[in-house]
């Protein structure tokens, strides 16, 4: 284990050492935001707008206290939404949509030995095939979570509203109370940290993927796994340490 | 020329390479001949800085590339052009893009106009100039190999690197990509070296050829050479082609070398 995380450490030393021209990068970065982000809306829409829905549906069926205002359903709807659900939920997502795929494409690449063809012609391949893909993750990765945290908090008025369960003024002003700014930050930040993680384990599972189809499709399973395991552990430091 | 001085090269305790020293001379097609697990990729892989050779060193015209400054051996990466044995293409680009991608990555100073002409160019010289919009997946195997040499010419290489360039493809297309090879060896004078178990290739193109047996280099000569070469391992390793024993044959009787001895004649027999 240690010694994995000392070549991923070099990994991404190599990749930011000898990087090709900014031309070059910029327009790889610009293909992999759209591969990485807007190809991602969907699945991230859906599954956002559903955790909403849930959150205040079981919120509103376990608080049965008539001393506790509907309001607070709102409230925790909002807090559970902008704290962990937007930020850690979409990256797993996140993580199995983009992680693999980068894996996976990565570790195509290298069997089919597209890699060792950049590296003949003189080309840093970690630079050019790994270098955008992380930027355009950590520039997407917050854009998706805010798109989340919005959806969710909708979904959860939909359903409220739609069942019976709170009323859209009580819900509305479940959303307003003592909110904290810094939250959003906090998941923000989350988000840029949680988009490194994902990239760069995915683009190291692949990128050093050795032999065929089937070690490509371990490859994929393996960086899903890992960015879920480090994806948790971030999440509980990040807690530790900025709240 | 690319000169080889003492190169090994062991992977787990297993000694691939026991110290190869060999020349490949320029304008000429020079075959690392030899039969599967030889240590010929590896060889190869070591000369292209794809792997690190243990012991050793490899120079391109009087430059030493292993273990010299980053800078260097990019200048050296940049002469080089090399066909895959699975062609390497990228498989997101098209045969067009292919083509121009070394020129786009590698010189700063070409205008779009001149990448399209270079590329138009490079296409045509291996009779693609037809297939420029089509993707890599929607064209043969032949056809696949034809866009990796016109990738790897398109920068106006002084090495040209072939990994079992007929692998995969049938012995038609197989004597056209080794004739496509020869010739552009030729026509631009570099130093070419081509990757081989197929004693088509040698008979074809083998201007210069290495044999390698476990390791070693225990033969170079030409083609002309090969078939009354005296070493035990080489003989075995060309005369299990009955193709060769029928052109070998013909050798004999015509006593002209085996230049006399096509494969035509060959295959008539």
């Amino acid at each position: 284990m240690v010694k994995s995380f000392g070549e991923f450490l070099l990994f991404i030393q190599s990749m930011l050492f000898r990087k090709e021209r900014f031309g070059v990068l910029w327009k790889r970065i610009v293909d992999e935001c759209v591969i990485i982000g807007v190809d991602s809306i969907f699945i991230v829409a859906i599954v956002s707008a559903f955790i909403g829905a849930v959150t205040c549906v079981q919120i509103a069926y376990n608080l049965t206290n008539p001393l506790i205002p509907k309001s607070t359903i709102g409230y925790m709807v909002r807090e559970m939404t902008i704290l962990e659900l937007a930020p850690t939920i979409t990256s797993i997502v996140l993580a199995g949509k983009v992680g693999s795929s980068i894996a996976g494409g990565l570790g195509t690449m290298r069997i089919t030995e597209q890699v060792s063809a950049l590296e003949v012609m003189g080309i840093n391949s970690a630079s050019y095939l790994v270098l955008p893909r992380i930027i355009a993750a950590m520039f997407m990765f917050p854009l998706l979570v805010i798109l989340a945290m919005a959806l969710s908090i909708i979904g959860g008025y939909l359903a409220g509203s739609l069942t019976g369960a709170i009323s859209a003024q009580e819900y509305i002003e479940g959303i307003r109370t003592d909110f904290i700014p810094y939250n959003i930050l906090f998941a923000l930040i989350k988000s840029v940290v949680f988009a490194f993680l994902v990239s760069a384990i995915s683009s190291f599972k692949g990128f050093f993927t050795q032999g065929g189809a089937l070690e490509v499709g371990a490859a994929s399973t393996t960086a899903v796994n890992n960015s879920i395991i480090a994806i948790l552990v971030a999440d509980f430091a990040l807690a530790a340490i900025l709240l | 020329m690319i000169e080889v001085h003492n190169v090994q090269k062991s992977f787990d305790g297993n000694q691939v390479l026991k110290g190869i020293n060999c020349t490949f001379e320029t304008g000429k097609c020079n075959l690392l001949l030899g039969g599967s697990g030889t240590g010929k990729s590896v060889l190869l892989q070591c000369i292209v800085g794809l792997m690190k050779p243990d012991i050793g060193s490899i120079t391109f015209d009087g430059t030493v590339f292993t273990n010299n400054k980053v800078d260097i051996k990019q200048d050296i990466r940049r002469k080089i052009g090399m066909l895959f044995q699975g062609s390497a293409l990228f498989d997101s680009m098209t045969v067009y893009e292919n083509v121009e991608f070394p020129l786009k990555m590698l010189t700063s100073d070409m205008s779009k106009e001149e990448r399209r002409d270079r590329v138009e160019f490079c296409l045509k010289r291996v009779g693609l100039e037809n297939a420029g919009a089509k993707m890599p997946s929607e064209i043969s195997g032949g056809m696949k190999k034809r866009v990796g040499i016109a990738r790897a010419i398109a920068p106006n290489c002084t090495y040209l690197f072939c990994d079992e360039p007929n692998s995969g493809l049938d012995p038609l297309t197989s004597i056209k990509i080794d004739e496509l090879i020869h010739e552009i060896t030729h026509e631009y004078n570099i130093t070419t070296v081509v990757v081989t178990h197929d004693m088509n290739s040698v008979i074809e193109i083998g201007d210069h050829i290495i044999f390698l047996y476990k390791g070693l280099k225990l033969w170079d000569g030409n083609k002309d050479e090969i078939l009354n070469a005296q070493v035990p391992e080489l003989k075995e390793f060309i005369f299990s082609s009955s193709l060769v024993r029928a052109a070998k044959k013909v050798d004999d009787e015509t006593e002209g070398g085996l230049a006399a001895a096509t494969t035509d004649e060959a295959i008539n027999i």
